[in-house]
């Protein structure tokens, strides 16, 4: 305001010999026209994109904004969950149809608030902020379309990861109620708190046609192979510890119970084999003088020896992760992450991705039953696996357990092998670090499999522009009975026949050219990938006293 | 005037920037509405609006005080439930499986005694004596973890002329039955026409059923194992070669994918092979079918028979078989068939066509890595998704064909023991195969996890897990005469192996008669040795597992070897580039003869040799572990009477596993001579019996590995410029040559 109080102060010294009337006209318009460049400008680009998405947040990513629906109290309840489905019986392969990515599509059914007929919700904690993870991993996902009807799987975004927390009928009801649910066909729920008291079910109770289902402590009665996924508990500590990788090697402790809510019957066990042992075991327990809450999660006490839990993990060598009340441990995350090798005591358990993942590698699975004798067979365990297998663990864990996404998406990636098994991933892909990877021969050539039976071999001649040796070279290869083809490489681009014919190797410039070309290609490849061998392979009689004639390959000596 | 023509102006200035700012207030507001609802619509590639409020946490622990399972169930009480309830069709092992039979003596199996008048098919015979001549064998029931029926159970169709009648009784009859607790059966075929159901038509109980056509619905995992359709043919022991004799780059054959078999016009399982003429094209996807099968074929034939009548008669079976890269092999009225296996020999990429066959022995076997597991709802697409597999992936899936076909599959007796092993595999859950050990060379047959269940600890996997051998090496020296002068050949020996810059220890195994010598006879050397008592003083205890043994190269020596330094130095850094072979200096060589129709043994200087003594040879310490436990005790004793051949039975059972013959090393000159000249050695070479004895062994040997796992080699492995004419200063093992 005050500008342009002095620009029209200024005016009359600009504009000397223009009438009063006039000057107020240009200027009033001036101004118009400036302040409302000023303004559209402003208006264009800074305010409202502040205020939009400001309204957006408080407006669409609430879950409180999801459309409320209520579920009639005669709404259709599916059937439970049928134990003979397979991939071929239950699931509809023609939704995925052929696609030259070999990828299948998934989609998620937009959030909605179910409640019952009076309006009760049907899941007293909503949806979680994991499930809520693992929904934004999937559509940020190659896997996911929006486009429903492009779709080979679906995801409901009822949130049934913990069974203790929903309604059962309620929530089968709602499932029924999706669009496009045809019985569960080709519907995926991930649930990883299977059952409830007293006798713990170790499937998602809740009725689900023939929907499959990613569950976390499936028994081997209620996993139907082949169809469902089991998948690991995660551990919220993944996200809020940051344990660095330890070396392998031996620790502290070597064998450690960590976990709070073991059976009597285990706990009197265990404390038995620490008498035995001494210190080699720590057995921890929940701290009693403690306050509740979060404190309790990350603490274990030991004779009022308080420590820091999952940190104290780290400290050995095995870590015990025996069976609850359900089969399936969080424990079991935290043990890997903290690069423990898992004591796995949960009989008929399906481990974590055991349709991809080599256990056997990475774990020790004992009986419950043999728990009195766990020392002296995790003592029998050589000590070079043992560092193996803590490598290995916490590989497993960073790959595969590490986040709601890695779960979701090695889920989806098993779903995905089984419907394209041609393309499916190997066991190395699947198992195999990638220092392993890089380290180790992989080649369908390099199969050591069967020594060649071929009847000949194929020779291949580079030339440097020199004629006559090449003649004579092909003179020479030609007579070998065993030639099935001769490759010529014309390597010369001028046709200029050269005029000197010395030997190549005394060419300095052309040792250097090699030496450069040599740390060239192992730049490329990273590492150097030639071996040196101090043998070389020669004839069996090669330069022996016998005579010549008698030998298969005479001339090599006389070369 | 001026002043009240300025106030006007500045008066009218303010009012219109008061204006606009309003108007700022309110224009933006629609501008704002329309950019939110065209968000909105242009958010579909994120419909999941990754929620931002605060949401709950799902706390998967276990809350001892809150869930009441503590005072209620105990585990104990809970496996006990479970034991009892899961039965029949929902056998585990947990569950119908009785361990505490297997922790006394291992994993044994009882074969039930053979009844008077029970006729037995070949198939199942060849099985039962599989079984009696393998090492799991026991012929007492009390011992035994694992019980198998002589009454032939492999054809269970009704209208089979192998067909057991009463079966049920007969079974029932049984004093061991115990309801067929630790019992297993084998079955090729059952039901019959027209439902082929996989009922066996007697109650099995809790018995384990290794069966082919196994469907995944019925099978339990964990508890059957599901076997390959065999012909009676399938020989006992040995069995052909995969057919697969080199790599050609690129990977295509003639033909991309081929079927030849008949075609069931109604009923079930015929769908799949009434549609294939959908996709043959008589190029290179060559489908064929046939209705001329059964008696009464004519009657049910549908207006296509006679044109692929006449297209079936056009192709040989064979010459498909061998030229083309893929073969179909789609379900029959059962979920098994026999092309599964013929397509595996021959290298041509088995294509499953039949849904819900559990495939043979899947529960170890990774089949992804060996064929191309279909979905008969989607045959049409198959000759596309055959089409877009990669070289590399064609050349790897039909490598693996050969693999598994050689370890598996290629006998009876093969299949017999992988299905056992698998079992064992289960019961010894401790000490069980990695999926690695079963799925890559040379295969969980050979691969003993009582060994050690460290991938590392084997010499095949060094490789695949990019690491390399523990880089010394034990000697062990077999010494069987006393020690009484000081210029003994082992005393020199010991010398020069100790002083090899790779050598850890030295073993020496006093085979001898004699007491041992005191400590101070020995030698100073800079390594330890250690003397070690035969216990039988018998020739196996020489390839005995010690435990002292730590590294993992073996250099074996007789007493009266003569070696340098270098010479072991020179051998050992060839072995760390072949640790799955024997590397080693004096070599031998096998030879068909023509006219006593047997294998001959030779130890002339000729330009091959297919094996190499252990009296002077480095190999992993893993072969003294399956010298011990793998052979038979039969072939063992062979060699502890004989006091002779242990170093060729070593040498068939190295190449048996590794497929490849052994590497032969420099050697000097007068090696021979001075071997043949020792006195002590002298007796056991001049003897004419013993040249004989070595030509009877390996005739014996031929016919338990079922065939002759020997290996020619034309190669022998120098140190680089050897007996080049360059300066002996720039050689490394400069004594070879000199000697």
């Amino acid at each position: 305001m005050c500008a342009s109080v002095k620009y029209g102060s200024r005016g009359p010294a600009l504009i000397p010999r223009m009438k009063t009337k006039h000057r107020i006209y240009y200027i009033t318009l001036f101004s118009v026209v400036l302040l409302g460049l000023i303004a559209t400008g402003m208006f264009q680009f800074w305010p409202h994109s502040i205020e939009s998405s400001a309204e957006w947040s408080l407006d669409r990513r609430s879950v409180h904004d999801a459309p409320l629906v209520r579920i009639p109290m005669s709404s259709p309840i599916p059937e439970r969950g049928d134990l003979s489905c397979r991939m071929h019986t239950c699931f509809d392969v023609y939704r995925c149809g052929y696609n030259p990515k070999n990828k299948i599509k998934v989609y998620i059914y937009p959030l909605q608030r179910f409640v019952d007929e009076v309006g009760v919700p049907i899941s007293s904690t909503g949806l979680s902020r994991e499930y809520n993870d693992l929904l934004s991993a999937i559509s940020d996902s190659d896997f996911y379309t929006d486009d429903v009807t492009r779709a080979c799987l679906f995801i409901p975004s009822t949130d049934v990861l913990n069974q203790n927390s929903l309604r059962i009928r309620e929530t089968a009801q709602a499932l029924a109620m999706l669009p496009r649910w045809d019985k569960g066909m080709n519907h995926l729920l991930f649930n990883m708190l299977p059952g409830g008291p007293p006798d713990y079910n170790t499937a998602l109770d809740v009725p689900r046609d023939r929907a499959l289902l990613a569950g976390g402590g499936f028994s081997t009665w209620t996993y139907r192979q082949g169809y469902d996924v089991s998948i690991p508990v995660y551990s919220p500590l993944s996200a809020e510890v940051d344990l660095p990788e330890r070396q392998p090697g031996p620790r502290r402790y070597f064998i450690l119970s960590s976990q709070t809510a073991i059976h009597r019957e285990y706990r009197v066990e265990l404390e038995r084999l620490k008498e035995e042992n001494g210190e080699a075991l720590l057995l921890l327990d929940k701290c009693s003088n403690l306050s509740q809450g979060l404190a309790s999660v990350r603490k274990r006490c030991y004779k009022g020896q308080v420590y820091d839990y999952p940190q104290i993990l780290q400290e050995s060598s095995f870590c015990v992760v025996l069976r609850g009340a359900r089969l399936g441990q969080a424990t079991l995350s935290d043990v890997l992450q903290a690069g423990c090798v898992p004591v796995i005591m949960a009989d008929s358990y399906i481990l974590p991705f055991s349709e991809v993942l080599d256990w056997k590698r990475a774990s020790v699975v004992i009986p419950e039953e043999k728990l009195p004798e766990m020392y002296t067979i995790l003592k029998s365990i050589p000590h070079r696996q043992v560092e193996e297998m803590q490598r290995q663990a916490r590989w497993f864990w960073e790959a595969y357990f590490s986040s709601m996404k890695a779960i979701g998406m090695t889920t989806l990636q098993i779903i995905n092998d089984r419907i394209y098994p041609y393309a499916a991933r190997t066991y190395e892909e699947w198992n195999n670090p990638s220092v392993v990877k890089w380290s180790s021969v992989n080649s369908p050539l390099f199969l050591p499999l069967i020594p060649p039976r071929s009847p000949g071999f194929t020779a291949v001649v580079l030339t440097y522009d020199r004629i006559e040796s090449l003649f004579r070279v092909i003179t020479e290869i030609s007579k070998v009975s065993s030639l099935a083809k001769l490759l010529v490489v014309w390597n010369n681009q001028n046709k200029s026949p050269p005029e000197a014919i010395d030997g190549l190797s005394l060419d300095q410039t052309h040792m250097v050219e090699r030496s450069e070309c040599i740390n060239k290609f192992a730049s490329v490849f990273g590492t150097m990938p030639l071996k040196v061998v101090e043998h070389r392979a020669d004839p069996v009689l090669y330069k022996d006293d016998f005579p010549e004639k008698l030998k298969s390959f005479p001339n090599i000596g006389s070369l | 005037m001026q002043a009240k023509k300025r106030y006007l102006i500045s008066l009218l200035t303010g009012a219109f920037l008061v204006l606009l700012f309003y108007f700022g207030g309110v224009v933006p507001g629609p501008a704002a509405t329309g950019s939110r609802s065209r968000h909105g619509y242009n958010r579909p590639e994120q419909p999941w609006p990754h929620f931002s409020d605060p949401l709950q946490h799902l706390s998967p622990w276990d809350h001892s005080d809150t869930e009441d399972y503590n005072v209620h169930i105990s585990p104990r009480q809970k496996r006990d439930v479970n034991s009892s309830v899961y039965k029949g069709k929902r056998c585990r092992m947990q569950s119908c499986f009785d361990f505490s039979l297997c922790q006394r003596n291992g994993f044994k199996v009882y074969v039930y005694p053979q009844q008077k008048g029970e006729k037995i098919s070949e198939s199942y015979q060849n099985i039962l004596s599989t079984i009696e001549g393998s090492r799991f064998y026991t012929s007492d029931p009390g011992q035994a973890c694992l019980f198998v029926l002589s009454l032939d159970t492999l054809d269970r169709d009704q209208l089979s002329p192998q067909y057991v009648h009463n079966l049920k009784t007969k079974v029932q009859s049984l004093p061991l039955w115990n309801n067929g607790r630790n019992h297993l059966i084998f079955n090729l075929y059952s039901g019959t026409w027209p439902d082929y159901t996989e009922d066996l038509g007697f109650d099995i109980g809790q018995a384990m059923l290794a069966k082919a056509s196994i469907s995944t619905e019925n099978f339990r995992p964990n508890f059957d194992v599901s076997i390959p359709l065999f012909s009676k043919d399938h020989p006992r022991t040995g069995g052909d070669r995969g057919y697969l004799k080199y790599n050609t780059i690129p990977p295509f054959r003639k033909y991309m994918l081929v079927f030849k078999g008949k075609r069931y016009l109604t009923g079930i399982g015929s769908d799949t092979r009434n549609a294939l003429y959908h996709v043959h094209n008589a190029e290179d996807v060559v489908l064929l079918t046939t209705c001329k099968h059964g008696k009464d074929w004519q009657k049910h034939k549908d207006a296509r028979c006679d044109k692929d009548n006449a297209e079936y008669e056009k192709y040989d079976y064979r010459e498909m078989l061998h030229n083309s890269t893929f073969c179909l092999v789609p379900r029959g009225r059962r979920l098994g068939s026999f092309r599964f296996l013929e397509a595996l020999q021959a290298a041509c990429v088995p294509v499953m066509l039949s849904n819900g066959w559990e495939l043979p022995f899947s529960e170890v076997i990774d089949w992804n890595t060996a064929a191309v597991i279909g979905d008969e709802r989607l045959l049409l697409q198959i000759p596309s998704t055959v089409r877009s597999i990669h070289q590399d992936k064609i050349l790897a899936l039909r490598q693996q064909t050969q693999f598994l076909w050689e370890a598996y599959f290629s006998s009876v007796e093969k299949i017999v023991l992988t299905t056992l092993e698998i079992i064992q595999d289960r019961v010894l859950q401790q000490t069980s195969r990695s999926n690695l050990m079963w799925n890559s060379h040379p295969g969980g047959l050979f691969t003993l996890p009582h060994y050690s269940s460290y991938l590392g600890d084997f010499p095949f996997f060094y490789a695949e897990l990019g690491i390399k051998p523990n880089p010394k090496f034990t000697a062990v020296i077999h010494a069987v005469t006393p020690l009484v002068s000081q210029s003994q050949p082992i005393l020199k020996l010991l010398v020069s192996v100790a002083r090899s810059q790779y050598c850890a220890q030295i073993i020496v195994l006093w085979n001898c008669d004699k007491p041992l010598p005191a400590k101070h006879r020995w030698p100073a050397t800079s390594v330890p040795i250690i003397v070690i008592e035969g216990e039988n003083k018998v020739m196996s205890s020489r390839f005995q597992p010690y435990d002292s043994i730590i590294s993992d190269a073996v250099l074996s020596l007789d007493e009266d070897t003569v070696l340098s330094t270098t010479e072991v130095d020179f051998a050992f850094t060839v072995w760390q580039s072949f640790p799955e072979r024997i590397v080693g200096y004096p070599a031998r060589s096998h030879f068909w003869d023509n006219n006593k129709e047997r294998w001959g043994y030779t130890s002339k200087w000729t330009n091959d040799y297919s094996m190499v003594l252990t009296g002077a040879a480095i190999y992993h310490r893993y072969y003294h572990f399956l010298y011990s436990h793998f052979l038979p005790s039969s072939l063992k004793s062979m060699v502890d009477q004989l006091a002779n051949c242990e170093d060729i039975l070593m040498n068939f059972l190295v190449s048996a596993v590794t497929k490849l013959p052994p590497i032969k090393v420099t050697q000097k000159k007068q090696y021979k001579e001075t071997m043949m000249g020792q006195s002590s050695r002298a007796s056991r070479w001049a003897d004419p019996d013993h040249f004989a004895q070595r030509q009877t062994c390996m005739n014996k040997f031929a016919s338990w590995f079922g065939g002759m796992p020997l290996v020619h080699s034309q190669m022998r492995l120098d140190p680089v410029l050897f007996k080049d004419q360059v300066s002996i200063l720039r050689k490394k093992y400069r004594e070879i040559e000199r000697l």
